[in-house]
């Protein structure tokens, strides 16, 4: 028992220090104002301010807007890598990216998109002309969308491959089609990864600030770009930890939302 | 012969180098009940994956009411299949499983809940519809496996060790009812067991598999009293195989002293295994005895006594006897000529039924 306790030692530790202890700081602080008077005044203006709503509305929108996109192109990719040969080395490709530091993946799009980037090159090429891509709706939701695809690849994955086929033979031996197989036997017992998927894109997106800024132009603002303005920018720690914590509660009701419930079987 | 439900011709199966199937032949007829029975990986499932149409056979024909069905995908099949890995749906309780068939099907509702009722009953698990999946033990999932495939009445059923994993009692009640049902509905049941004793309880034709091979196929006393050979000889039963010499028609010479019996058509000093089933041998005292023995052990079992000798050559007997004797004693073992059967090496199943047809017409 001593030992096993001593096992758990390095882990509580970071728990306590990199989780546990920043979430207390960022309540602690948003109970504090510009003159660090303890006020209740930063949930009031938050509450009351037509624009701190409009930012929260914006962020879920694009957020879910990032995980429709991310789930319609990553569910027919993972269940095509499942269907193939060396499908481990396929996933590996997809995941690869994710290797690579955000901010570089991000510059790097820059010079893709840019007036004088290869994208308009070859427009101009082609003698489409060039275009204004970079800071557009729609250049922030590519590029957002193929950085999370394969946070949400991996999951489903997983889950389609853990699928016992004599399931599928099962499913066919009674009469069912492919496709009501994959209706009535693939879909649901592939929901877990789906419902992962959604938590590892859905949540991280709604922070997001650096693709907001550097690709979107900041003509998107979420609550990710409000949080950094205040940290950075206008020093109103308070008002930053308010809108982190807002942030925290929208985190957990998502994971309440597509928790995995754990009730296999019977919808009663 | 009644018309064929279901047939085999000339059907091979490989994966890449592992030959599974060799030119397997058989016929199936309508409202019967078949067993396929051999030992593990003999290719018993492989063969109803073939039927049911998750494996294609490499090579041959497969027909079904006549027609060709080697390109026939699964789910257009009038086949159901009880699966040796049950492949229950995980997310779906007891009654949705077995209810999945016949809602694929478009079947009305209330009809498919009777129906739904009746299978649970018949597999005993009245009350069980409402459970999930993992709250059911092993012997209860196997028969939600039953129920789920019988529900929808096919014309073939396929039943892969569908009994395995229930206690003895059940088993036989299990066995009891499946026949019944069998019989009921008239629906051809393909069963697949290496348990040689449900094999011989159950069905009406026995398949012996061995090595990609059909061995041998019969009624279950056909098999069990005229085996076309060692293998099977072995596998059902228990039995004493010996090996003789056919002196001429219906004499056959063991350990070098010659016995009356019951087969011929076999070349005059041709080298043949002689079988004899241990509860046809009867002890006596050694006077009598047609061998004389040693009495090696004696074991008790209830309704015999499961005993072993060893004759003079040091070749041991298997006897089943309802009499008692003492290890030690010396014995005397009789048997009739009707009890031994003689095997030839290498006799193909053609030759043999021709074999015995030939000289039980003499007998005529
Ligand atoms: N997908 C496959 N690839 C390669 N070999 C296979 C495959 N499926 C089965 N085999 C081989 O085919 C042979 C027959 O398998 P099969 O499952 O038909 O045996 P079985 O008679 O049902 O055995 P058991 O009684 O253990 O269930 C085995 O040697 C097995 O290893
Ligand atoms: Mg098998």
């Amino acid at each position: 028992m001593r030992q096993k306790a001593l096992f758990i030692v390095p882990y509580a530790l970071w728990i306590v220090l990199f989780v546990i202890a920043p979430l207390a700081l960022i309540f602690y602080q948003s109970f504090f104002d510009l003159n660090s008077h303890f006020t209740l005044a930063n949930y009031q203006d938050y509450l009351t301010s037509a624009t701190y709503l409009k930012m929260t509305l914006n962020s879920v929108w694009y957020a879910a807007l990032i995980t429709v996109v991310t789930l319609v192109i990553s569910y027919p990719t993972a269940y095509v890598l499942t269907q193939l040969e060396n499908r481990q080395f396929w996933l590996l490709i997809v995941i690869l990216p994710t290797w690579i530091n955000l901010l570089l993946k991000t510059y790097a799009f820059i010079g893709l998109f840019s007036r004088t980037g290869s994208v308009n090159q070859f427009l101009q090429f082609m003698g489409l002309g060039s275009h204004q891509l970079l800071f557009t709706d729609a250049s922030f939701m590519f590029v957002a969308a193929y950085i999370e695809i394969p946070f949400m690849v991996l999951p489903i994955f997983n889950a389609l491959i853990e699928i016992n086929p004599s399931l599928l033979n099962a499913s066919k031996d009674l009469g069912a089609t492919s496709w009501q197989t994959f209706r009535r036997i693939v879909l649901p017992l592939s929901m877990p990864g789906v419902k992962a998927g959604i938590q590892a894109v859905f949540i991280p997106s709604l922070s997001l600030f650096m693709i907001t800024r550097l690709i979107g132009g900041n003509r998107v603002i979420t609550l990710g770009t409000a949080i950094e303005e205040h940290f950075l920018t206008t020093q109103n720690w308070g008002m930053g930890s308010t809108i982190g914590v807002v942030l925290i509660l929208a985190m957990f009701i998502v994971m309440f939302i597509t928790g995995d419930s754990r009730e296999k079987g019977g919808r009663h | 012969m009644g018309k064929n439900i279901l047939e085999f011709k000339h059907v091979g199966k490989r994966y890449d180098e592992n030959v599974v199937l060799r030119d397997i032949n058989f016929g199936v007829e309508a409202g019967k009940f078949y067993t396929l029975l051999g030992p593990s990986g003999s290719g018993k499932t492989t063969i109803l994956r073939i039927i049911a149409g998750f494996d294609q056979a490499s090579s041959g024909e497969v027909l079904f009411d006549g027609q060709r069905i080697n390109d026939v995908p699964a789910n257009q099949r009038q086949v159901n299949t009880v699966f040796q890995d049950y492949a229950l749906f995980p997310h779906m309780n007891v009654a949705e499983n077995v209810a999945f068939g016949l809602q694929i099907k478009g079947v009305k509702k209330t009809v498919i809940q009777q129906r739904v009722k009746e299978a649970l009953h018949l597999v005993r698990l009245d009350g069980y519809g409402e459970r999930a999946i993992t709250a059911m033990s092993g012997g209860q999932r196997q028969r939600v496996a039953i129920a789920r495939a019988i529900v929808n009445r096919p014309k073939v059923l396929l039943l892969d060790e569908a009994l395995s994993a229930l206690d003895h009692k059940l088993r036989v009640d299990m066995q009891r009812e499946l026949r019944q049902l069998q019989r009921q509905l008239g629906i051809t049941f393909i069963f697949v067991t290496h348990d040689q004793e449900e094999a011989l309880a159950m069905s009406d034709q026995i398949m012996i598999i061995n090595d990609g091979r059909i061995q041998q196929t019969g009624t279950p006393v056909d098999i069990y009293d005229e085996p076309l050979n060692h293998f099977v000889a072995d596998f059902i039963g228990e039995s004493n195989i010996v090996p003789g010499v056919m002196k001429k028609d219906y004499v056959v010479n063991i350990n070098g002293q010659d016995f009356e019996c019951v087969d011929a058509g076999m070349k005059p000093n041709e080298k043949v295994e002689v079988v004899i089933r241990p509860e046809d041998l009867d002890i006596t005292t050694v006077d009598k005895g047609e061998l004389k023995a040693t009495v090696d052990t004696q074991l008790f079992r209830g309704v015999d006594y499961q005993i072993t000798a060893h004759d003079q050559r040091e070749h041991e007997w298997k006897i089943n006897s309802i009499h008692k004797t003492t290890v030690g004693a010396q014995v005397g073992i009789v048997f009739d000529p009707e009890d031994i059967h003689v095997m030839r090496y290498n006799e193909s199943e053609e030759d043999f039924d021709a074999r015995l047809d030939s000289y039980e017409e003499d007998e005529d």
